[in-house]
């Protein structure tokens, strides 16, 4: 007697391992900094998909394994996506060393994302600092691209040092649009620098809001995140209307593997983008 | 599927005929313990005994599996990996049935893991019942997975000279009429006897909380800032230990593995512990759970609370696992014990 087994592909043809990456083509880069780098992906099989902004990837460099990237571009623009990469661990240092015609891995997009279109006819305020630019741009981006669908847009950038500034093509665009209020500061100037100069939360003084009306983006590290939704929280934005994106260690994307979870939240899946109202309810998460 | 009686001689032959077949796993002794392995020989099978280091967790979600491979030539391919373990699962005890149901909650029901649900899916499952506590440890009487029967095809229960065989599924049918032809229909005799062994078994299990575990998540929830988890924390080596032996464990990390070449590689799937340092360090990096107390609070926490939350089932069944591994000696019985009488 013998146990009977479905035949090997017929399982496999009933569920695609979700462990498998699309092959990604890389079409541009820039180097913004020593330590980050734009990447601008197409994918050989098509588009990525339907995918909302603030969400992000997992980017396989092939012999290195994964890492989990915002992607940092717009669902608007379709042809295309893209990356912005710090080099900090074995797989973004990889990535660095990647130009144009190299290949990586891609699976998602991954998160819940912001639901932009739920949001309409609302002002926006953005605060990104650091490398909270790259997930901030793509709603950044969202907006903009549908600049009619939403009210006022303000945007307060802040970075370490001049040389440290992301994006500083879209900076330079947001700055002289009449239907945006882009300010900017560095912690620490360097010669020749004549923006503002602070931390970001005294950015704030520069800018009025409408806290009925306004959605406060704040991305960048904890402890910025706190200072700063406590600066919206002063203009009167409610804690349900200030958003953030948390970053965490991911190595699947499917809200099993652990590593993102606080609390009883898989960031992949149930964020990464959460309320200031659910944040706080976390303990963990900040 | 009424059940049926089988002598303890003819499950031999029974088994005999399933591992000429078949690859088959059961318990087997190893120096003073026991494990899950392959059964050469039918006298390796152990029916007798109390608890295996590890659950048969490891025949659906291995400790180290394949997921892919890839080839980088002018463009790169890659094959999906499906790794394929032993089909028949001998002496399951109920803790290790209780885990599966938790496991086919997390790999196969919500999510679909095609790896774990193909290897689940193969797999023959036969229980066997536990007649007494295996040793001081466990406490699965209070975790409600004594009297669990998840996932099995047959289940068993060991009459003296006899087992009575519960019938669960088709394939479970099926196995036992192709295996032997000497599996009779229990008769009265036999259900007086199991009834017996019942009765027994339910004067020899006790209780081990002071508390029912239903309010086992409320009690967790107050504990949250006590210092208690600082206090058992003292002694934790943060090993990951209780991480490897738990049955209901499925944390993973994923790696690449490259040929000497570049050309080739792997991507392999492998168990973690959410108890080692950097589980929940990000790239810049930050640790989400720094503090050896925060993480085995998250341990204690996800197995008395997020996994009921998310799963409708204890994330803990009770098995002591955990405890009789600890090197350090943390019991999870005192800890309960201990937050519920602090509150």
């Amino acid at each position: 007697m013998s146990v009977e087994h479905p035949p090997q592909t017929a399982a496999r043809a009933t569920i695609p391992s979700p462990f498998i990456p699309r092959v990604g083509k890389i079409v541009a880069t820039e180097q913004f900094t020593p330590r980050e780098k734009l990447f601008r992906v197409v994918l050989q099989d098509g588009s990525l998909g339907n995918f909302k902004p603030m969400t992000f990837v997992q980017v396989s460099v092939f012999g290195l394994g994964e890492a989990p990237i915002s992607i940092c571009s717009s669902p608007t623009r379709v042809d295309s996506f893209e990356l912005c990469v710090r080099s900090i661990g074995s797989v973004t240092n990889a990535m660095h060393r990647l130009g144009v015609g190299d290949s990586i891995g891609i699976r998602g997009a991954f998160g819940n994302g912001f639901d932009a279109d739920q949001h309409k006819g609302r002002d926006f305020l953005f605060v990104a600092g650091g490398l909270g630019m790259a997930p901030a741009r793509s709603l950044i981006q969202y907006v903009l691209d549908k600049r009619q669908d939403f009210g006022c847009v303000t945007i307060l950038v802040g970075a370490r040092s001049p040389e440290d500034l992301l994006f500083q093509h879209d900076l330079a665009e947001w700055q002289s649009r009449p239907d945006v209020d882009c300010h900017v500061t560095v912690d620490r100037p360097t010669q020749g620098w004549t923006g503002n100069t602070g931390v970001i939360t005294t950015l704030f003084k520069k800018v009025k809001i409408n806290p009925a009306t306004t959605m406060a983006v704040i991305i960048g590290p904890p402890i910025m995140f706190k200072f700063a939704v406590l600066e919206a929280l002063a203009f009167g934005v409610p804690e349900s209307r200030c958003i953030c994106s948390l970053e965490r260690r991911m190595k699947c994307g499917l809200g099993l593997c652990g590593h993102c979870q606080i609390r009883n939240v898989y960031v992949c899946k149930e964020g990464p983008v959460f309320t200031y109202e659910q944040v706080k309810k976390l303990r963990e998460g900040i | 599927m009424l059940p049926r009686v089988l002598a303890k001689d003819d499950f031999k032959k029974f088994v005999e005929v399933l591992i000429a077949e078949n690859p088959v796993v059961g318990p087997v002794a190893k120096e003073s313990k026991f494990v899950f392995d392959t059964i050469e020989r039918v006298d390796d099978l152990r029916m007798d005994y109390p608890i295996a280091l590890t659950a048969p967790k490891k025949y659906f979600f291995p400790q180290y599996e394949t997921l892919l491979r890839y080839h980088i030539g002018d463009s790169v391919e890659i094959q999906p990996v499906m790794e394929t373990l032993p089909s028949i699962i001998l002496g399951a005890h109920p803790c290790c049935l209780a885990a599966t149901w938790l496991l086919d909650a997390v790999f196969s029901d919500k999510q679909s893991d095609p790896n774990y649900a193909d290897r689940r899916r193969r797999a023959v499952l036969i229980g066997l019942d536990c007649n007494k506590p295996c040793d001081e440890y466990s406490f699965c009487l209070d975790m409600g997975s004594l009297y669990r029967r998840d996932g099995a095809d047959l289940f068993l229960t060991d009459l003296g000279d006899r087992y009575f065989v519960e019938i669960f599924t088709e394939r479970g049918e099926a196995i036992l009429q192709e295996g032997t032809t000497e599996a009779r229909h229990a008769s009265s005799q036999d259900f007086s006897a199991r009834q017996a062994v019942e009765e027994q078994k339910a004067r020899s299990f006790h209780r081990r909380l002071p508390f029912d575990v239903k309010y086992l998540p409320e009690i967790l929830e107050q504990s949250y800032d006590s210092l208690i988890w600082e206090a058992v924390a003292r002694r934790c080596f943060s090993c990951g230990s209780c991480n490897l032996v738990c049955p209901t464990c499925y944390c993973f990390d994923v790696h690449d593995e490259v040929s000497l070449t570049l050309k080739d590689g792997e991507r392999k799937r492998n168990w973690d512990s959410c108890q080692l340092d950097e589980f929940a360090e990000v790239g810049t990096g930050e640790n989400f759970r720094k503090r050896r107390s925060e993480r085995l609070r998250h341990r204690f926490f996800r197995k008395g609370k997020y996994i009921l939350e998310d799963y409708g089932r204890m994330g803990c069944v009770g098995c002591g696992r955990c405890d009789r591994v600890c090197v350090a000696k943390i019991s999870s019985v005192e800890t309960y014990n201990q937050i519920a009488g602090s509150r």
